[in-house]
């Protein structure tokens, strides 16, 4: 088992709130997330588009721009709120202590600077290593993710690698400096199945090796089946679900996930009709009172819509007023 | 035997790069430019009988969408006949040409990129069937409405433009233009790759329905190879713009031969793995403007042998229904 009780978590969300003030009105992208990761788990962050995964991704980063803005919450990484951090702190933690990992590579990378250029700024950035030993590190870092001859890549500009090298190279950056947290944000998305088992085989091992908290945020919960020690699942801002991999995978308690499961091809009989969740994401501008799943959902009821379902407490969490297992 | 609906026979596609006025100059000059091809699609042969769901699938740059539109006429092919109902389209003209071409229709990946956004619904779904004459100016509307209601559409939005639905809506209008000239094959081209777990479910249930109610042939090119399994009769494997592998769907997961086909099956995540120990393919997929020799995969093959980097292996059958394109079938 790896999920460790012991010591303190190495991030906590709590209660955050992160808001876009538009002209049509306040969207609520997150809206009340908490959760936590420890020295060496996998918390894999599931949802679909707008759920506000990737938000929360990036307010853990201090990478919400205008018009964004954190409204509410502590992110404590430990032990230290990162809502509440200047600028130039943030700088020293980013990159640092704390990486992100985008769907994107070419979102990391300059594309006019060669790749060894751009691993030796980050490495001396933020510490007072010569440029030799700076050197050495970049090396080590793409030769750890399975890059092939590591030392003349290094000479290599962005485009003469192909997407899932691209990726790996964005992955070894995020490693230099040995970070104790790693946000990575759907970043095997784009990649063909045969390299995404690549890179899962390689964050994988890294996870195990170095004990890096690791958060992947993903849509696809085949994905994170695999790769994660704990799930979170999202919906129109909020966590609905929350448990072990086994917990939520086999015995989900909210019904929108027993939906998501259940729109699995590989989890239905082959050809048969499959379990489909009826309506589509309510624009977050304009969420039904009480449930945001309310509406969509075949257990509604008008305690649905009366208020919100809240949080139920502990490490296994379901928002729901009727849910579909018994949640100690 | 029927006469398969759809039938390639050795069909070729290649892109040529050619040299611009300074390339030919550099070139006569003795620098080292020369013409680029890009072999997308490699003596593909590929029949699909009346009324079954054949699975594509391949990585990115194997030419499965390439295929597709070639078998949906919208790319010439090179090299190689297409055969519709027995009959060449090449040897077609008249009406006879124009009604292969709409027998078989395509529903695109990107339900963003392929709507016209200043085209209204109505026009979108509306226009083709009007003027091939499958309706007329005064059944129009009442040809519209039951076009968009057949794929879950609201007749009462037909004045709306494509920007004002959401992403599975769009990909049911794309859906509803392609129904609307009567097609008796589809071809699907990632169709579900750009939606949502949710929504897709939703559009894979509107593909079985729309083939049980229309008796649609479908040629389903996909990534996802669990998407395919649920829906396929029969899959085809292409690497670098070569089948390597085809047979029944049950058969082939269960089975599969090519060394390609087992690591592609071997790196599914599933809901039901937990916690595995993911065992990588080596190497990436190479560029197709310099494929290796012999059997493409022979770089990345962990059963490879001194035969497979210098002769291609031919695809042929190696059990009833089950073709396979490896040396290692003729060891056995």
């Amino acid at each position: 088992m790896t999920l460790e009780m012991t010591g303190e978590a190495t991030l906590r969300v709590e209660n955050l709130q992160t808001h876009f003030d538009t002209k049509a009105g306040t969207v609520r992208a997150v809206d009340g997330v908490s959760f936590e990761v420890r020295q060496g788990q996998i918390l894999g962050l599931v949802g679909e588009s707008g759920s506000g995964k990737s938000v929360t991704g990036f307010s853990i980063m201090g990478l919400v721009d205008p018009p964004g803005r954190i409204a509410g919450g502590r992110v404590l990484f430990q032990g230290r709120d990162i809502a509440k951090m200047g600028e130039e702190e943030l700088r020293q933690l980013r990159g640092n202590r704390i990486a992100m990992i985008f769907q994107d590579p070419m979102m990391t990378l300059n594309p006019v600077l060669k790749v060894e250029t751009q691993m030796i700024e980050a490495v001396q950035a933020h510490g007072n290593v010569d440029r030799r030993t700076a050197w050495t590190r970049a090396r080590d870092a793409l030769g750890q993710v399975g890059i092939p001859s590591p030392e003349e890549r290094l000479n290599s500009y962005p485009h003469q690698f192909s997407g899932g090298m691209r990726q790996r190279v964005a992955i070894a950056i995020a490693l230099l400096n040995k970070p104790d947290l790693i946000v990575a944000d759907e970043p095997t998305t784009a990649l063909d199945v045969t390299i995404q088992g690549q890179i899962l085989y390689e964050v994988q091992k890294l996870a195990r090796e170095t004990r890096t908290a690791l958060i992947w945020i993903t849509h696809d919960l085949s994905v994170v089946a695999s790769l994660a020690d704990e799930i979170c699942v999202m919906y129109a801002g909020r966590i609905v679900e929350r448990g072990s991999v086994d917990q939520v995978l086999d015995a989900p308690a909210h019904p929108y996930t027993a939906g998501l499961i259940g729109s699995v091809p590989s989890r239905n009989v082959k050809g048969t009709k499959l379990v489909q969740i009826p309506g589509v994401m309510p624009s977050m501008l304009n969420l039904p009172s009480g449930c945001a799943f309310r509406l969509r959902c075949s257990h509604a009821d008008a305690t649905c819509e009366a208020s919100a379902p809240p949080a139920s407490g502990g490490a296994r969490q379901v928002r729901c007023f009727h849910p579909l297992t018994e949640v100690a | 035997m029927a006469t398969p609906i759809v039938e390639l026979k050795d069909v070729s596609k290649r892109f040529v790069k050619s040299l611009d006025m300074a390339g030919k100059l550099a070139a006569k000059l003795g620098a080292n430019v020369r013409e680029e091809t890009v072999h997308a699609v490699d003596r593909v042969s590929l029949s699909v009988a009346e009324g079954e769901v054949v699975g594509l699938v391949g990585e990115s740059g194997c030419g499965k969408s390439t295929l597709g539109r070639i078998v949906a006429g919208i790319l010439p092919q090179t090299q190689g006949e297409v055969l519709y109902r027995g009959q060449p389209l090449s040897a077609l003209s008249g009406q006879a040409r124009v009604k292969a071409a709409l027998a078989v229709q395509m529903i695109f990946q990107d339900p963003y990129a392929s709507l016209n956004p200043r085209m209204r619904v109505a026009d979108i779904i509306g226009e083709a069937p009007l003027y091939h004459g499958l309706t007329d100016k005064a059944g129009e509307v009442a040809y519209l409405d039951e076009t968009m209601r057949r794929v879950g559409l609201d007749p009462a939005y037909k004045k709306r433009y494509p920007h004002q639905f959401s992403g599975g809506q769009r990909q049911r209008i794309g859906i509803a233009r392609a129904l609307a000239v009567k097609p008796e094959f589809v071809v699907c081209d990632e169709s579900v790759a750009a939606l949502d777990v949710s929504i897709q479910a939703q559009i894979l249930n509107l593909f079985m329905e729309l083939r049980a109610a229309l008796n649609l042939t479908y040629l389903f090119i996909s990534h996802d190879l669990g998407v395919v399994r649920h829906l396929s009769d029969r899959v085809v494997i292409m690497y670098l713009g070569r089948v390597v592998e085809e047979g029944n769907t049950d058969d082939l997961f269960a089975n599969p031969n090519h060394p390609y086909t087992v690591a592609l099956l071997g790196e599914i995540p599933r809901l039901d793995t937990r916690k595995r120990v993911f065992v990588p393919v080596k190497g990436e997929i190479p560029s197709p403007l310099n494929p290796p020799g012999g059997c493409h995969f022979h770089p990345r093959c962990p059963h490879a042998m001194a035969r497979c980097s210098v002769e291609a292996p031919v695809l042929r059958e190696i059990a009833p229904g089950r073709r396979a394109a490896c040396h290692l079938n003729d060891a056995s």
